[in-house]
């Protein structure tokens, strides 16, 4: 779904009309992220739920390395600001501007992604695997959902990149480039909530 | 497909020249045949064939209903082995609420919802046949269970630890869990598309409260829909990871909750009750103000008492666990939330009767079915109030009261409204007038069926007999008037003739197709939008977006208020304002144009989904179709460019007013 509601633009956007004055695909990804709150909702309370049970794993407080989640939460919340410089750049029509940023937005994605991989890779050599505890089951799951999210938002960003300097989108540019920004924004701010829920308030 | 129509000209196009311009592959170009309707994205024949898929799954949930009764029909039932009865009932919940009820309504939905707000299409045609191929896969992949080992068999809601491996071995559950998904995937992609259609996409002039009442319960269904969906994913997800990937989100030896479960489901199963009654709601909403030559009684409080049920639908979701333990605040609560959801459903109940109430009542099978509902599903409303009361509930979870009391929501409220729709809207949809013979005893085989199938079940249930119970022995049966054998046989019987008189429906169908009345352009004198163009309705539905000025704008056009004596007189015929409309038609209408992805993407997710239980080399084959059709579709243009498609118009004229594609 979070592919084809940014592809879509190509449906209606071309034409004005609409009785909210909101494009089909801007309101479809609206919904969209609506949807989501409640998938991410659940996922979070399952978590909070189980992030006491450990059985005989690790802890919490034992894994968790909080000055590099840190860093990288930084690098994904910078990748924000990247974003908003894409759409700007994009709505004053400056297209080569808009594709630096957004594969600034891109690598910025990737490198969170990359230390999401390497702090799964620590935990699992501290004992922490999927089917350890409770607790690590619904860690994985939840930061894993959400890992896949940046995932899908760091293809959908090169693959705008690689729409628009070929030239092919149909539509408006601009609110492509916006509706991708709508999901990679709400993929950040869902960060925000892990890191606080997850990693800085203790068990 | 005709690609554009101009009914100006004499000859449409049918053969459409591809191209290679756009896309990876080329567009599929078959104006007839079985291309026509596997490459569509056309709503109405999608909503056409959603209703076909979920005709077929009523049929196959009915007979696995009938093998249930005929098991528990006599003592000492030997029609199905315990397990087997087990996956029979779990499969026969499971198809008539997923496959079943929530694809119906979606039929409805797709044709009629553009149609009533006067739209050529929904807004994204080609998400719309993803829903339907995506429904067709979950269907298989449900079903599918039967022939790998058996089906799934721990209740349609899968309470753990029922659903773990230890007490449900087989992949059934499995098969159960990726269906659903996919699934539940069609229908978030389809309710995101309806919503937007409703909110974006209506005909200029017609303002939320001048929508009509059934587009208005579809768009609080969709809400609904949106925001319970995830939360079943969620449950659904952990289920799967829990039973392929070694985790133990509900497996209690190892400290899990099985109420996170429990939680889990009927935070989207209560809405989800909603999500399959308001539909029909909407079928009877107007229904009978069309019977009843009366416009629809205190429209904004239909409006708003359906919001409100939507609303309210989420924060009663616990009252399904009142036997669980949830201590006593919780179970006031939601007790008390359960109660206050009766009232919007009362507010509907007398605004119905107050449109009957002095009008001059017309008892077409439609109008019969309508009735039918407003009386049987008060009735099962009733019983879900004793329900509400914490500790009579207490006393009837898990019994046969429970079972009675939803199958008179479900049928005798859920069916009977759909049934009602489709005697109301066949002519629309195909032209052609179902027999009113055949329709009346359908209905009355029907209604004799459901209270002779449902209505002992009140007098079981309170006897005690429990649910899901696979027989039942003489010797414990009971004497006299609440005799256990006396009652379920009462039951057996309802249930065969209830499926008699399903079987007149399907009888009704072929017997109208081969020799049906062709219906006139408005058969019913009927008031909304949707009857203000052919029957069936031409591929862009509309010559000219009409127009709208009043709620029941089509009977507005129809009718005028005689200023002498204060009562409505007709000042013109259908054919009249058809005919005004068609001669002021668009010059060049685009529609979208017929698509190969959503078929080759629910393909690769169904694929990616078998992966799961058959290993990582068929998840990748599934993730690469995924991955192939999605660039695919996003570099296809979702409609053909003009000079593609067939020689420029005539007039030279590229105007373009139609609000899609």
């Amino acid at each position: 779904m979070a592919e084809t509601a940014t592809h879509s633009a190509d449906h209606a956007a071309d034409h004005g009309h609409s009785s909210t004055g909101i494009s089909n695909n801007k309101l479809a990804m609206w919904l969209f992220l609506g949807s989501e709150c409640l998938l991410f909702g659940g996922l979070i309370s399952t978590y909070m739920l189980y992030r006491g049970r450990v059985s005989d794993g690790p802890h919490p407080e034992q894994i968790f390395d909080i000055p590099f989640t840190s860093v990288s939460s930084f690098v994904l919340l910078m990748s924000s600001l990247s974003m908003v410089l894409a759409v700007t750049s994009a709505q004053r029509k400056d297209y080569s501007r808009t594709n630096l940023w957004l594969l600034v937005t891109a690598i910025l994605g990737a490198t969170f992604v990359g230390g999401q991989i390497y702090e799964f890779t620590a935990f699992y050599r501290e004992g922490l695997g999927f089917s350890t505890s409770l607790f690590s089951s619904s860690f994985y799951t939840l930061t894993g959902f959400h890992g896949v999210h940046v995932t899908v938002g760091v293809i959908m960003l090169l693959s705008t990149v690689g729409i628009l300097k070929k030239n092919r989108a149909t539509g408006d540019k601009a609110e492509s480039v916006e509706i991708v920004g709508l999901y990679w924004h709400f993929v950040d701010v869902v960060w925000i909530i892990i890191f606080t829920l997850v990693y800085l308030i203790p068990a | 497909m005709a690609i554009i129509e101009r009914p100006d000209t004499a000859t449409v196009p049918a053969v459409v020249t591809p191209s290679q311009a756009f896309g990876v592959i080329k567009r599929p170009v078959a104006s007839s045949g079985w291309r026509e309707w596997l490459f569509t994205v056309d709503h109405k024949k999608i909503g056409i064939m959603y209703g076909a898929v979920a005709l077929f799954f009523f049929i196959v949930g009915g007979v696995e209903a009938l093998l249930i009764r005929l098991q528990l029909a006599a003592p000492d039932g030997r029609i199905l082995s315990a397990d087997q009865y087990n996956q029979m009932f779990t499969m026969h919940g499971t198809t008539m609420v997923f496959l079943f009820g929530m694809p119906m309504a979606a039929a409805f939905a797709n044709y009629f919802l553009p149609l009533q707000i006067g739209a050529r299409d929904v807004a994204f045609p080609r998400l719309n046949a993803l829903s339907l191929w995506l429904l067709v896969v979950g269907g298989l992949i449900l079903n599918a269970s039967w022939f790998l080992g058996g089906a799934a068999d721990g209740g349609w809601f899968m309470y753990a630890p029922n659903s773990g491996p230890v007490f449900s071995p087989s992949n059934g559950v499995d098969y159960w869990v990726l269906g659903l998904q996919v699934a539940g995937l069609a229908s978030l992609i389809g309710s995101i598309n309806l919503i937007v259609t409703v909110l974006n996409m209506r005909a200029p002039g017609m303002t939320l409260m001048k929508m009509p009442i059934f587009t208005w319960m579809i768009l609080v269904v969709q809400f609904l829909l949106v925001f319970s969906l995830p939360v079943i994913t969620v449950a659904l997800v952990l289920l799967m990871f829990q039973r392929s990937y070694g985790a133990t989100f509900f497996d209690v030896s190892q400290g899990a909750d099985p109420l996170l479960w429990q939680h889990l489901f009927w935070i989207f199963g209560h809405p989800e009750v909603y999500v399959l009654i308001l539909p029909a709601f909407g079928i009877i909403s107007e229904v009978l103000p069309t019977f009843s030559r009366k416009p629809l009684f205190g429209y904004p409080f239909v409006v708003f008492s359906g919001a409100a049920i939507g609303l309210v639908g989420f924060g009663v979701w616990a009252h399904h666990m009142f036997a669980s333990g949830l201590g006593p605040v919780s179970v006031a609560v939601f007790s008390i939330a359960t109660m206050a959801i009766a009232i919007p459903t009362g507010v509907k109940v007398f605004n119905w009767l107050l449109t009957m109430w002095g009008g001059k009542i017309w008892y077409t099978t439609a109008m019969k079915f309508a009735i039918g509902l407003v009386t049987l599903f008060t009735i099962g409303g009733l019983s879900g109030v004793t329900h509400s009361v914490a500790p009579s509930d207490t006393q009837q979870t898990d019994t046969y009261y429970i079972v009675a009391h939803f199958h008179y929501v479900l049928f005798g409220g859920m069916v009977f409204g759909l049934f009602s729709g489709f005697y109301y809207w066949w002519p629309k949809v195909f032209g052609k007038m179902l027999n009113e013979k055949l329709g009346s005893w359908n209905f009355w085989l029907m209604v004799i069926g459901m209270n002779m199938t449902f209505g002992p079940m009140h007098i079981l249930g309170l006897q005690g007999q429990p649910r899901r119970m696979y027989v039942w022995t003489e010797a414990r049966a009971g004497e006299g008037f609440f005799n256990l054998g006396f009652w379920n046989l009462i039951a057996s019987i309802g249930s065969f003739i209830l499926a008699a008189g399903v079987l007149f429906f399907l009888i009704n169908i072929v017997h109208t197709a081969k020799k049906g009345k062709v219906a006139p352009a408005d058969p019913w004198d009927a008031r909304t939008l949707e009857w203000i163009t052919t029957n069936p309705p031409k591929p862009h539905n509309f010559d000219r977006i009409p127009v709208v000025h009043h709620l029941d704008e089509f009977f507005h056009r129809k009718y005028a208020e005689d200023t002498a004596t204060h009562t409505m007189k007709r000042y013109a015929t259908a054919e009249e304002v058809i005919k005004a409309e068609e001669d002021a038609a668009d010059a060049h209408i685009h529609l979208p144009s017929p698509s190969y992805w959503p078929l080759v993407l629910a393909l690769g997710i169904g694929v990616l989904c078998m992966g799961v239980v058959y290993g990582v080399p068929v998840m990748v084959v599934g993730a690469a179709i995924l991955v192939f059709s999605v660039f695919g579709w996003v570099l296809e243009p979702s409609t053909a460019d003009d000079s593609e498609i067939d020689p420029p118009s005539v007039d030279g004229s590229t105007k373009e007013i139609a609000p899609i594609g």
